[in-house]
């Protein structure tokens, strides 16, 4: 696996010559998890719709540039708040899809081996309406994993999940994403003290560092360093204008 | 399951007594002679004595109507492949099928006939023509109305437009297409018939016909009867495929 980049974001968010989101200056450092923590609407899922390419009415003055100096296209994965699953198609099949797609030859048994990695062996001839909503989490993670790029972008792929299951999903996302340049967007301090080796709280002011806790990711649920940062980040967003 | 559809069964067969009932009491109570409306036991005696003339001249139509519906369905579900394939095809041919939708098909008929002649040909035309429209358009709406969020995917795993369409797009559209069959199984019928009745030497509906200049109305109610029948088939046929699709697609 070839080292995965550091990603950089630069300038003010404008959507249709409005400023979302001034001055941004994000470093997402090579191969961790960076959070961008903030309340809905000030573009944090807009940025993820950037980082991925996919089609926008917003974009960024300053740019996204890479480490490597190479372009994104084609090197990051979007894993989104809905599990995007085709629901005439079963779970081996969802997660080949990307080969599928492309109309090259999927490779079965990576995708087997993925989708009992995330803890979904024996379900591989599941369809989603069959699968609980975490399950069906676990089955767009595989579909991620299987894409293989160095850079995934998540924006709020637990959100829908119960406390339990999101946990779980920290957990299994932080191991299975291991080594690689994640930027994740969550509006759950929580997850942000778990998850994250580098934050970055965003509102209409701008884009602010956060203090995370020393310790590497993923963060055990019941260390006082995750309960303190958690405790610091809600702090946070408190304080922002407009918070109730 | 069985239970579900003994009752339903039974129900169909309560509804039908009940409509039988009320045709019988109309025909005693207004006491109509029989050659304006026969009751139900002159028809039924016409079915019986007719079976072979009826059998004969509802295959003539039925075969019109299968393969008019073949050949309309066909052609509408590759028309919306291609529509939804070929930006410069739905330039071309998107306003025509406003248009088509706009002018009553059934307004055809006689250029159709005038153009074909008697025969089985205007029939499958007629029968193709209005099966055609509602097909494309039901099956080609639902091809371009991808959820957001399959549209985001197909877009992140850079699938090509093929592809995209066999893949996603077409299995997502199955229940769209179930709507159009729908429509196009009521409609087909109201073509073979209008068809026939334009211009014909066979067929139910031309038997209608001349069985109304001979004063035989039994045996004109008797075909009706064999028209409706081969209609209600058609359509529980279509609505059955329409449901299998809903289900598939189903969450």
């Amino acid at each position: 696996m070839s080292a995965p980049p550091s990603l950089r974001l630069s300038g003010d968010l404008v959507l249709g010559g409005r400023v979302l989101c001034p001055d941004l200056e994000l470093e997402c450092p090579a191969g961790v998890w960076t959070v961008l923590l903030g309340p809905s609407g000030v573009g944090k899922s807009t940025l993820a719709r950037l980082l991925a390419e996919l089609p926008s009415p917003a974009h960024l003055r300053g740019g996204i540039t890479a480490s490597d100096g190479a372009p994104l296209a084609g090197r990051v994965t979007l894993m989104a708040q809905t599990d995007q699953l085709l629901p005439w198609a079963d779970a081996l099949a969802n997660v080949t899809l990307g080969a599928r797609l492309r109309g090259t030859r999927p490779d079965r048994a990576r995708a087997m081996a993925l989708l009992r990695d995330v803890g979904l062996e024996g379900a591989e001839r599941q369809r989603p309406g069959t699968l609980s909503g975490g399950q069906r989490q676990r089955v767009a993670l595989a579909r991620t994993l299987m894409e293989d790029h160095r850079i995934v972008v998540m924006d709020e792929p637990f959100s829908a999940l119960d406390a339990a299951t999101r946990a779980a999903m920290q957990d299994l996302a932080a191991r299975m994403l291991t080594g690689r340049t994640v930027v994740l967007i969550t509006h759950d301090p929580l997850e942000a003290a778990r998850l994250a080796t580098r934050g970055y709280l965003m509102s209409t002011a701008g884009a602010v560092p956060l203090a995370l806790p020393a310790e590497p990711a993923p963060r055990a649920l019941s260390s006082p360093a995750t309960l303190t940062a958690q405790a610091d980040l809600y702090r946070h967003l408190l304080a922002l204008p407009g918070a109730a | 399951m069985m239970r579900r559809a003994g009752s339903s069964f039974l129900r169909g067969s309560l509804a039908l007594i009940f409509a039988l009932t009320l045709w019988q009491g109309v025909v005693w109570l207004t006491g109509v002679p029989h050659f304006i409306l026969p009751g139900p036991g002159r028809v039924a005696l016409a079915l019986w004595n007719n079976a072979a003339l009826l059998f004969n001249q509802a295959g003539f139509t039925l075969s019109n109507l299968a393969m008019g519906l073949t050949a309309g369905v066909t052609l509408g579900i590759l028309s919306a492949l291609n529509l939804a394939m070929s930006p410069a095809a739905r330039l071309l041919l998107r306003p025509l099928m406003v248009f088509a939708q706009a002018v009553p098909i059934f307004a055809l008929a006689p250029i159709v006939t005038l153009w074909l002649g008697y025969g089985a040909p205007s029939k499958i035309l007629m029968v193709a023509l209005v099966t055609y429209f509602p097909v494309t358009s039901a099956f080609f709406v639902g091809l371009m109305r991808l959820p957001r969020d399959l549209e985001d995917l197909t877009h992140q795993l850079q699938a090509r437009p093929l592809r995209r369409l066999m893949l996603v797009q077409l299995p997502h559209a199955l229940p769209s297409l179930g709507s159009g069959l729908r429509l196009a199984a009521v409609q087909a019928p109201f073509a073979v018939i209008i068809a026939e009745w334009v211009g014909a030497s066979r067929g139910l509906g031309h038997l209608m016909l001349l069985s109304n200049g001979r004063g035989q109305t039994d045996l004109m109610f008797a075909a009706l009867f064999v028209l409706a029948a081969i209609s209600l088939c058609l359509f529980l046929g279509a609505d059955k495929l329409a449901r299998f699709w809903d289900k598939h697609g189903d969450m």
